[in-house]
């Protein structure tokens, strides 16, 4: 990328950047898209760890074939909050609000977002949401987060309460994607044609515009539930002419293609990593862009395929199992293009490259797993088992989640200012990457062999697969502690982050680590894509 | 912005103006039984008065090409879900 005066930047920085104000208030009301990300970062990540205590406690009860330490009702509760949790707090809002806010308008040349208090008030409408979540806790949900009815409708639980807060995140997550889509289209420096942007804002403008046009139709879906519940009105009950199913398609149109709002910001993050510690420039640009778009649209496609046991019409049933072998193409033309950029590449494996490679590997895992799911013979057999547990968590932990630690690691000196350790990074990476593995892997065998989710007591018979699968989830548990550590030790006394320690050629490195408030003294120019690795630039 | 075309007061008195007696037809159609015809009809009332209240007072009648774009795109997603859930609950 064509820019002056790289020395001079690299000159001042390591002051504290955004950071120099202080005080609640400069958090409460900024308009910093930097400090706002970094709200929704810190945010997010504690509803990481708290829906990671409760898998732990799911898989301390699961140690043994029969509820030992708390009942099943209680073991309901449980999954239903990290469920619900994970998604809904955690990794829906992660990357895009959190990563993206930060650095969208970075990789942009941009000194914000287009609308900077419509940014903040998309963070206090989701803190309004977790707030009414929390409060939803009188009477802790116990539907699995799903809310399927007819028993969504019936059970005692707070239902209404956390569809609101629900309603509400979701309502936050319109206006982040708004946000994103008006910035991309608007806010591009000088020079910064469509084919030279990153590719991480292709893959988020992708994921923007499948938060505004698919996030309303879960709103109404629970404000339809809650008519039900309060008002008595009969959407899904077919004593009144409603239909359960009803409910299971207006949720999946939703909730698949959302599948694409976790996973899509990963795999930018990924493309940005993948050249960057490869030194090689990214093969197939054009068709990594694309296919981020195609993804975003394919994935409205086939919202039945979590439907196939239902009692779908044969016909609908057949389409929607057709079109979900076609979702694989565009994600199989990125996971080619990232590999035939690592082909003869002069890799090295510091830690977010530890953590891109975990994610093709891992997400190779949950995808393949995949058609297995999308086949109507064999969804039946595999629907509802451990199965889809396994699939699941490599898709989202091992896919989202690796991209996720990949941009933590990749960005934090930029974010900071401050270096991380590397080598504890790595002790970090080693123990989440043989804990996940063992965690999980175990469960696709579990599955295959007919173990039921969501219960908390099970055959003797998956004994066995269930201790492992425990075991592992303790050492994830302590590479994610060794991980976080690391961080918070960073934060306080990590050595100071020249402006690119990675030579990396986007834009948020041609600025001080950590950036001022304006982003950039002057809005660079550009004259080139930003992939020119091992080429003599860089 | 090029909104100058659609602003003069009496286009929007006028439009809200049909708006009401769209409304009024609405209420009075419900009283006439055309079985599963009542929601057709209901439904395209409604859509003409959305498309007025877009084109007039939101203003998209003056507006460029990406702004209809993004104004006309989410219909197709709308007849996606309709189509996916009818070629279910029609045929089951
Ligand atoms: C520490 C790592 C994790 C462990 C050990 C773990 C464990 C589990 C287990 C055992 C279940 C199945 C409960 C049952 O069906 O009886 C489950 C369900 C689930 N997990 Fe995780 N999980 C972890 C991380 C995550 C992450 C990172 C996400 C998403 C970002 C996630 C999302 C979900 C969802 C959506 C369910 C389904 C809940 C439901 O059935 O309603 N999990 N998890
Ligand atoms: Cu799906």
């Amino acid at each position: 990328m064509e820019t002056e005066g790289v020395g001079r930047m690299e000159a001042e920085g390591n002051g504290r950047g955004y950071l120099a104000e202080r005080g609640w208030r400069s958090w409460a009301f900024t308009l910093d898209h930097k400090r706002i990300g970094a709200m929704y970062l810190w945010t997010t990540t504690v509803f990481f760890l708290i829906g990671g205590v409760f898998a732990l406690l799911l898989r301390l009860e699961l140690l043994s074939p029969q509820a030992h330490y708390f009942s099943n009702h209680t073991y309901n509760i449980f999954f239903t909050l990290h469920g619900s949790m994970m998604i809904f707090l955690f990794i829906i809002p992660a990357i895009p609000s959190g990563l993206g806010n930060f650095f969208i308008p970075l990789h942009l040349g941009a000194r914000d977002v287009a609308f900077p208090r419509l940014n903040l008030a998309s963070y206090w409408v989701f803190a309004a949401g977790f707030l009414v979540i929390i409060g939803s806790l009188v009477a802790p949900m116990d539907t699995g987060w799903t809310f399927y009815t007819p028993y969504s409708a019936k059970t005692g639980a707070a239902v209404t309460t956390l569809s609101l807060g629900v309603f509400l995140i979701g309502m936050s997550s319109i206006l982040t994607g708004l946000n994103f889509i008006v910035t991309i289209h608007k806010m591009r420096a000088p020079g910064m044609t469509w084919h030279r942007m990153p590719l991480f804002l292709w893959a988020m403008y992708a994921t923007s515009i499948i938060q505004v046009i698919a996030t309303p139709v879960v709103g109404v879906t629970f404000l339809l539930l809650a008519a039900e519940r309060v008002l008595g009105v009969g959407f899904f009950d077919p004593a009144k002419g409603g239909d359960p199913v009803l409910f299971q398609h207006f949720f999946w149109f939703y909730s698949h293609p959302v599948v694409y709002v976790m996973i899509l910001p990963a795999m930018g993050i990924v493309s940005e990593v993948i050249p960057v510690f490869s030194r090689k420039p990214i093969f197939g640009y054009k068709a990594i862009a694309y296919s981020s778009l195609a993804i975003a649209f394919m994935g409205f496609l086939v919202w039945g395929h979590h439907m196939f046991t239902s009692g779908m019409s044969p016909l609908a049933n057949a389409i929607f199992s057709f079109l979900t072998f076609f979702v694989a193409v565009p994600t199989a033309v990125k996971v080619f293009n990232w590999i035939a950029t690592l082909y003869r590449g002069s890799i090295t494996f510091e830690s977010p490259m530890l953590y891109a490679l975990t994610f093709i590997f891992l997400f190779i895992v949950g995808g393949l797993t995949g058609p297995f799911l999308g086949a109507m013979a064999t969804n039946v057999q595999l629907h509802d088992t451990y199965f889809v547990v396994a699939h699941f968590h490599y898709t989202m932990m091992g896919g989202t989640v690796m991209g996720f630690f990949a941009g933590l690691h990749y960005w934090f000196p930029k974010m900071t200012g401050k270096m991380l350790n590397e080598k504890v990074a790595r002790i970090a990476w080693a123990l989440v990457f043989v804990g996940f593995n063992v965690t999980f892997f175990t469960m696709f065998i579990a599955g295959t062999r007919g173990m039921p989710r969501r219960y908390a007591e099970y055959l003797p018979k998956f004994h066995t697969e269930n201790v492992i699968s425990t075991i592992g989830s303790a050492v994830l548990a302590l590479g994610i502690l060794v991980m976080c550590w690391n961080f918070l030790q960073g934060l306080r006394k990590g050595a100071p982050a020249p402006s690119d320690p990675w030579r990396a050629l986007t834009l948020e490195w041609r600025t001080a680590s950590p950036p001022d408030v304006e982003n950039f003294h002057e809005i660079p120019r550009v004259a080139d894509w930003p992939y020119g690795y091992g080429t003599p630039k860089a | 912005m090029s909104h100058g075309s659609t602003g003069s007061r009496r286009t929007y008195f006028a439009v809200f103006a049909a708006l009401l007696l769209l409304t009024v037809v609405t209420v009075l159609v419900s009283y006439v039984d055309l079985g599963l015809l009542n929601v057709v009809v209901a439904l395209l009332i409604a859509s003409v008065k959305a498309s007025l209240v877009a084109l007039f007072f939101m203003h998209l009648k003056g507006e460029n090409r990406l702004v209809w774009g993004f104004a006309l795109v989410p219909i197709f997603f709308l007849a996606l879900i309709l189509l996916g859930t009818l070629t279910d609950t029609m045929l089951r």
